[in-house]
């Protein structure tokens, strides 16, 4: 790889400089037949039998580097997870990056590579990119843009109005962890345990569609955490969710820097975890078959779905000390307080 | 159990909640206990408290939320600072979305407006080192809590020749405030629930004068769930044996004495002065004003154009404030003002009363 | 307008300190608390020491509170 040392307008040209940056930056690390035609479009094999799925997706990160990975790895991740959540095979996607002139090409060589890594990991391949330049100011650094193509397997259906009273939500893993990581970069908290939980989720979710528990649906709580998600759950569906705050799996790390900002773990990002809508009956099986493989050895269940009464939260909180609260949607961007 | 969680063993919370229920019980009328504390008003809405009550227990919002009692003049003079070429104003996060007369900090932010949310006063005076171009002007909220970190950043100030650090003053503090409380003749409060990171500073005999001049016994509470049942479960065994005094639940943080440094600096920086709380007019001697010889450092001197103050029609946040209605009696909660287009301070403030309300009590009705 | 949390001071300057909970560090002034001592309990609010933890009055509480909870039956 030769990144240039800085990026330039000229970058994003389309002449020589452009064909550069490709050559020597984003071909070498994403290199595979179907971007090397470098044509137009990329024409893909036939596709597997079953539904075809499309996703897209832009991603934003400050700092573009955290514990645990960068701006290319999570928009790989969370373009993977994405389809995953719908029950797709991950297959083809697209990358397309805008720059800031003088953004440091190491940065952009840095995404590049994390991007590689989470294609590499996830058994996806990137099949076509774009790069375009704005000037100075007009953009933070580098963003991302992506489109996520897959084959949903005859057969699989995840969607949230099939989920049931007393079904489980189950989440994989521990929350909070990506949005702590990026909080505490940003508000001068030291904290060297506390690493992004940024993961492409395929694997997760086939074994988990294996495993012979009735999977209802499956989201993975990025932006808005947690709480966003039961909120969109409970509108499709109709149901009340009940969570259970002594079963949430938060890492010290995640709730001292909560504490420290005042911020919610409920509500902050995770970028490699999934929650997913079990039958009942099934949570030991759903579990275990989670518990087996890497990206879920946290998996525990955090709550279930029951009717709603009218006029009641759709989402509801058994707190730690034997209290109940509703949990609201947030209203906009968190931001760290002193009352 | 580590330490800290036994601070939230809900065994002993239960067990807590039991005896306030024998000894509320045995008497003849509903207690209503008042806490004046933002902070308590989030802990109680977190643990779910309210709902734990016994039925003889109530537990309502005083003006605690120092956003919620900042007022609309004071943000239209941020706002005004924050468009002036070469200055930036820093701010709490609190204040970001309270709206003015006009919009809020940030909606003046995504106008192009300079305005950066820190989390310290440090952070707005490490941003004044660093743009020595820049005039830096931190908006000066909070209570007594907040206001000694205030002078010690303009006393760094001072000491290292930062001369581009101002302050916009609009610290606040709670004796002047309480004692317009009790003196309304509306408020009908057994007890009070006083703040304990506030009574970390001034030491907690600063509330004397409720059980020396009006009969009113106040706990000193710190804000784990149980601190706030033992504050309510010893206000309440001082109403049961008809006692009216001022007493210590949080020993570990709180002691006479209060913090000598944090006064000395606050001390030397501010003086008294009067100071306008939303819902309740101007409180005399209720501010802290930067003194004449820091004048330097004071931004509310600088000129700027000022909208005429507007206060949003039929907002009831005054009377919110002042703890004699409860949110869902004004007309606007819920139907036009709530969380995500907050119209009135209280709902701005994840701290407010009504935006606790909202979000924790709404499904309780008003005046259970 | 008090949202102070507890943390452990384990480096200290002249005028800072750094301070930790569960891992997490953050530099804090010790303007308010020139005689915080390393090993100390402090309350950190708005990135200042403003206070200190006294252990002996925790301990106290803390037996308060162990007393309630084995009060209480079938929980």
């Amino acid at each position: 790889m030769k990144p240039p040392q800085r990026v330039l307008l000229a970058h994003g040209g389309g002449g020589r400089l452009t064909r550069q940056l490709v050559e020597e930056v984003f071909l070498p690390a994403l290199d595979n037949p179907i971007l090397a035609t470098l044509t137009d479009a990329a024409v893909l094999p036939e596709l597997p039998a079953g539904r075809p799925a499309l996703t897209t997706d832009a991603f934003v990160v400050d700092p573009p580097i955290f514990a645990g990975g960068d701006l290319g790895y999570l928009s790989i991740c969370g373009t993977v997870n994405d389809l995953a959540m719908v029950g797709a095979r991950p297959l083809w996607l697209t990358w397309a990056l805008i720059l800031e002139e003088g953004v440091d090409g190491g940065l952009v060589a840095a995404c590049t590579e994390g991007a590689a890594r989470a294609a590499a990991e996830a058994g996806v391949t990137v099949v076509a990119g774009d790069t375009k330049v704005v000037p100075r100011g007009k953009g933070d650094r580098l963003f991302a843009v992506t489109a996520g193509l897959g084959v949903v397997p005859p057969g699989r259906i995840l969607k949230d109005d099939r989920i049931r009273p007393d079904d489980v939500v189950i989440v994989s893993g521990p929350i909070g962890d990506h949005g702590a990581t990026v909080m505490a970069h940003r508000h001068g908290l030291d904290a060297p345990g506390l690493v992004s939980d940024c993961r492409p989720l395929s694997g997760l979710v086939e074994a988990l569609c294996d495993s012979g528990a009735a999977v209802r649906a499956l989201h993975d709580p990025t932006r808005g955490g947690v709480v966003t998600v039961c909120h969109e759950v409970a509108g499709r569906c109709g149901l009340r969710v009940r969570l259970v705050e002594a079963a949430l799996p938060v890492r010290p790390a995640v709730a001292a820097v909560c504490d420290l900002l005042g911020l919610e773990a409920l509500s902050l990002a995770c970028e490699g975890r999934l929650l997913a809508w079990i039958d009942g009956s099934h949570a030991e099986l759903a579990l275990a078959a989670m518990r087996a493989h890497p990206d879920g050895a946290g998996a525990v269940v955090i709550g279930r779905m029951e009717q709603l009464p009218a006029g009641e939260p759709p989402v509801l909180l058994e707190t730690a000390v034997g209290g109940e609260r509703p949990l609201d949607l947030l209203s906009g961007h968190e931001l760290p307080r002193i009352c | 159990m580590s330490d800290s969680a036994q601070y939230s063993d809900p065994r002993a919370l239960a067990g807590l909640i039991g005896q306030l229920r024998e000894v509320a019980g045995g008497l003849d009328h509903r207690l209503t206990f008042m806490e004046v504390c933002g902070t308590h008003t989030h802990s109680v809405a977190k643990a779910g408290l309210r709902r734990m009550m016994p039925p003889s227990v109530r537990l309502i919002s005083g003006p605690g939320c120092p956003v919620c009692v900042t007022p609309v003049d004071y943000l239209d003079r941020a706002l005004a600072l924050a468009a002036l070429p070469d200055t930036v104003v820093c701010t709490f996060g609190d204040l970001m979305r309270v709206p003015s007369s006009t919009g809020s900090l940030e909606q003046a932010r995504a106008e192009g407006a300079r305005v950066e949310v820190v989390y310290s006063p440090r952070d707005a005076l490490e941003l004044a080192r660093r743009r020595p171009q820049s005039r830096v002007v931190f908006l000066a909220v909070g209570f007594e809590t907040t206001a000694p970190t205030i002078a010690a950043a303009v006393a760094e100030a001072e000491a290292d020749g930062v001369t581009n650090f101002l302050l916009l003053p609009g610290n606040k503090t709670m004796p002047q405030v309480m004692r317009v409380l009790v003196d309304d003749p509306q408020l009908e409060v057994h007890g009070f629930l006083l703040p304990g990171h506030v009574s970390v500073i001034t030491g907690w005999r600063m509330f004397g004068f409720l059980a020396e001049e009006f009969g009113i016994p106040g706990v000193v509470t710190g804000f784990m769930p149980t601190d706030v049942v033992q504050g309510v479960l010893a206000l309440a065994r001082q109403v049961a044996q008809g006692h009216a005094t001022i007493a210590n639940q949080y020993g570990r943080a709180v002691t006479t004495a209060g913090n000598l440094q944090a006064h000395r600096l606050v001390e030397r920086f501010f003086e008294p002065a009067d100071s306008a709380w939303r819902g309740f007019g101007v409180v005399p001697g209720s501010g802290l004003g930067l003194r004449a010889a820091w004048a330097h450092r004071d931004a509310s001197s600088i000129r700027v154009d000022l909208p005429a103050p507007r206060e949003p029609a039929g907002c009831r946040c005054g009377e919110v404030l002042r703890g004699v209605v409860d949110p869902p009696e004004c007309p606007l909660f819920a139907n036009g003002c709530d969380p995500e287009l907050p119209v009135g301070a209280c709902m701005v403030s994840s701290e407010g009363t009504c935006s606790a309300w909202y979000r924790h009590e709404r499904w309780l009705e008003a005046g259970t | 307008m008090c949202l102070a949390i507890p943390m452990v001071l384990v480096e200290r300057s002249e005028f800072d300190g750094v301070v930790e909970l569960d891992g997490v560090r953050r530099t804090v002034s010790l303007m308010l608390l020139p005689d915080a001592r390393k090993g100390e309990q402090l309350l950190i609010h708005a990135g200042y020491a403003i206070g200190r933890l006294d252990a002996d009055e925790a301990a106290e509480t803390l037996a308060l509170l162990r007393e309630y909870a084995d009060a209480v039956v079938g929980l």
